[in-house]
């Protein structure tokens, strides 16, 4: 049983590696299963870094596509025009890895002057963030302009988005069970009470949203490399929507939700394919449904046991006698 | 060594504040000396609260100087004036209501925890071996609070009195050395009152603080305060030990009315 306790969950892990390696070498599923894997993946890396700012911070950003497309500009460019494609293959994690720095300053740079003060004001900066970034990217020539960036390679495969995708749950685990993430927790429960217990809140505030827009960053990278085409018009506020949906619909402050979330509305989207435009309507109108009836979504500030670090176990969910040494 | 020459732990001189148009505290001068029980009264919208708010850095002073351990604190942010010694609870409770008691005391322990961010991301050696020590020394004040066995259960299930021990429980988590309570005694019955005068001393000698307290409960702030500072409308009317405190004219004058005294 400790065995398997300790050794279970890395195990299963690389058995998951060993299979998406498979899978990548396009054996035992068909293009289309392997396609909707990869955009599975690219969902929950979004979802956990949106759940981050929203659900476990409690703040509310509305611009993470614009994130995404720092990531997927960045790196579309480093493929196509720096890196010569005979080291295309090679190269694609530091392509990923600076696509997700690019976003990550950009994140940097939005967190810094919206965290100075409280309330709705990050929602309308990272909206204006959004269209910035849209139009600007509109208006740059050498990456398609609003044509769109063309002849990217397909470098994502299976096993890199599975790769990532376990990066980044470990990454939002490890954040969130450490001091740092017990002061995104204290900002959404009581931001005043958090500063008034020692927790630097500002600093708190801007690692995550770094933190958080470093993921989006990688998200669109592999998004980028996957669909071998982007344009501007793939990262707006509908963008945007999309991932507030999956994280509002798995759940606020999980990532069991975030996986669940990811995977219930990739799939729907799916499904509702026959619908052809039509299916824009049903995320915005998901979302509604979701604010007034379940606002918490499916795994709302709960969390699969297997996602919570060893350390973590606490004695005791059981109420005790309480010996009351002292006080009252 | 005659007291005067004791550098006093927290010395606040004309210290006023204004909302707006209102001021709401206006010249306050207050000297605690180490190892004080210090009271601060006043009928309801008094100031004690913005008191208590102007020292930890909520508000900014309009004027007046705050110094601890002759340090100016105007100007810095709370967390900074938190992990410099100085701890408060709240008139209405403020836990991080839906996090387990065990978090809510590591929270305060957020200035202490010595490790990178990329020591978190790792979980490395250095970073495993702080938070052990931090649940360690949470588990210690749990302990001592009766608290231990309520470890993993989210802070809104537990009763009032014991909402009430886990907020001070937390508040001496970052080792301070001065304790701001503010309305300790709110919604506790005489028997719980009496329990809370004796847990309040045996604060003070066990975790060797200085004690500032905003209190309503005549009872507490007489039996346990060894000076007193009475606020009206933000001006101070009174100081002094609560022998003389009660039987100042213009106390009674403040918490009954005039038609009242005479």
């Amino acid at each position: 049983m400790g065995l398997i306790k300790k050794w279970g969950p890395g195990l299963l892990l690389f058995l998951g590696f060993l299979l998406s390696l498979v899978f990548s070498q396009g054996w035992l599923i068909n293009p289309y299963q392997a396609q909707v894997l990869m955009y599975l993946g690219v969902n929950i890396i979004l979802t956990l870094s949106l759940n981050l700012i929203n659900g476990y911070m409690g703040e509310f950003s509305v611009g993470h596509a614009g994130f995404m497309a720092i990531g997927a500009y960045v790196s579309a460019w480093l493929t196509v025009k720096v890196i010569p494609p005979a080291f295309g293959t090679w190269l694609f994690p530091l392509a990923t890895i600076l696509g997700g720095l690019g976003a990550a300053l950009a994140g940097l740079i939005v967190a810094i002057p919206s965290f100075k003060t409280r309330g709705d004001y990050l929602a309308i900066v990272t909206l204006a963030f959004n269209m910035i970034i849209k139009s600007a990217l509109e208006n740059i020539e050498a990456v398609g302009g609003p044509r769109g960036f063309l002849g990217i390679p397909k470098l994502t495969n299976v096993a890199w988005v599975y790769v990532w995708t376990v990066f980044a749950l470990l990454g939002i685990r490890n954040f969130v069970y450490s001091s740092f993430g017990r002061g995104v927790l204290a900002i959404r429960e009581d931001e005043t009470a958090a500063e008034l217990t020692s927790v630097n809140t500002r600093q708190v505030k801007v690692l995550a949203f770094v933190f958080s827009s470093f993921l989006a960053g990688v998200a669109g990278a592999l998004f980028a490399h996957l669909l071998m085409f982007i344009n501007p018009r793939s990262f707006t506020i509908l963008k945007s929507t999309d991932i507030l949906v999956m994280v509002y619909l798995g759940g606020i402050g999980s990532m069991a939700g975030s996986i669940l979330g990811a995977a219930s509305y990739t799939l729907l989207l799916e499904l509702l394919r026959p619908l052809e435009v039509w299916r824009w309507v049903a995320g915005p109108l998901l979302l509604i449904l979701l604010m007034i009836f379940r606002p918490r979504g499916i795994m709302g500030l709960r969390e699969y046991k297997l996602f919570i670090p060893r350390e973590e176990e606490v004695p005791g969910l059981v109420r005790g006698k309480g010996s009351a040494n002292i006080a009252g | 060594m005659s007291e005067a020459k004791v550098l006093p732990i927290l010395r606040v001189e004309g210290l006023t504040h204004f909302f707006g148009g209102l001021k709401a505290v206006s010249d306050f001068n207050l000297t605690l000396q180490g190892g004080e029980i210090y009271g601060l009264i006043g009928p309801n919208g008094a100031g004690k609260t913005t008191v208590f708010n102007l020292i930890t850095g909520v508000y900014r002073p309009t004027a007046g100087q705050i110094l601890f351990r002759g340090q100016s604190l105007v100007g810095l942010p709370p967390h900074e004036i938190i992990s410099r010694g100085i701890a408060r609870t709240f008139q209405n409770i403020r836990l991080f209501k839906e996090l387990s008691v065990l978090d809510n005391l590591r929270i305060a322990a957020y200035a202490e925890a010595g490790y990178s961010p990329w020591a978190a991301l790792l979980r490395n050696s250095r970073f495993l071996k702080e938070e052990a020590r931090i649940k360690e020394r949470s588990f210690e004040l749990l302990e001592l609070f009766g608290l231990q066995n309520l470890a993993g259960a989210p802070a809104r299930s537990l009763p009032y009195g014991e909402q009430r021990r886990l907020e001070i429980a937390r508040a001496l988590m970052g080792r301070p050395s001065l304790l701001l309570l503010d309305e300790p005694a709110a919604g506790m019955n005489p028997g719980e009152i009496q329990r809370l005068m004796e847990t309040i001393r045996w604060l003070r000698e066990h975790f060797s603080l200085t004690i500032l307290l905003i209190e309503h409960q005549m009872r507490v702030v007489m039996g346990i305060c060894e000076r007193i500072t009475v606020l009206d409308f933000g001006v101070t009317i009174a100081q002094g030990p609560p022998a003389e405190i009660r039987q100042n004219p213009r106390v009674l004058e403040a918490y009954l009315g005039k038609e009242a005294v005479l």
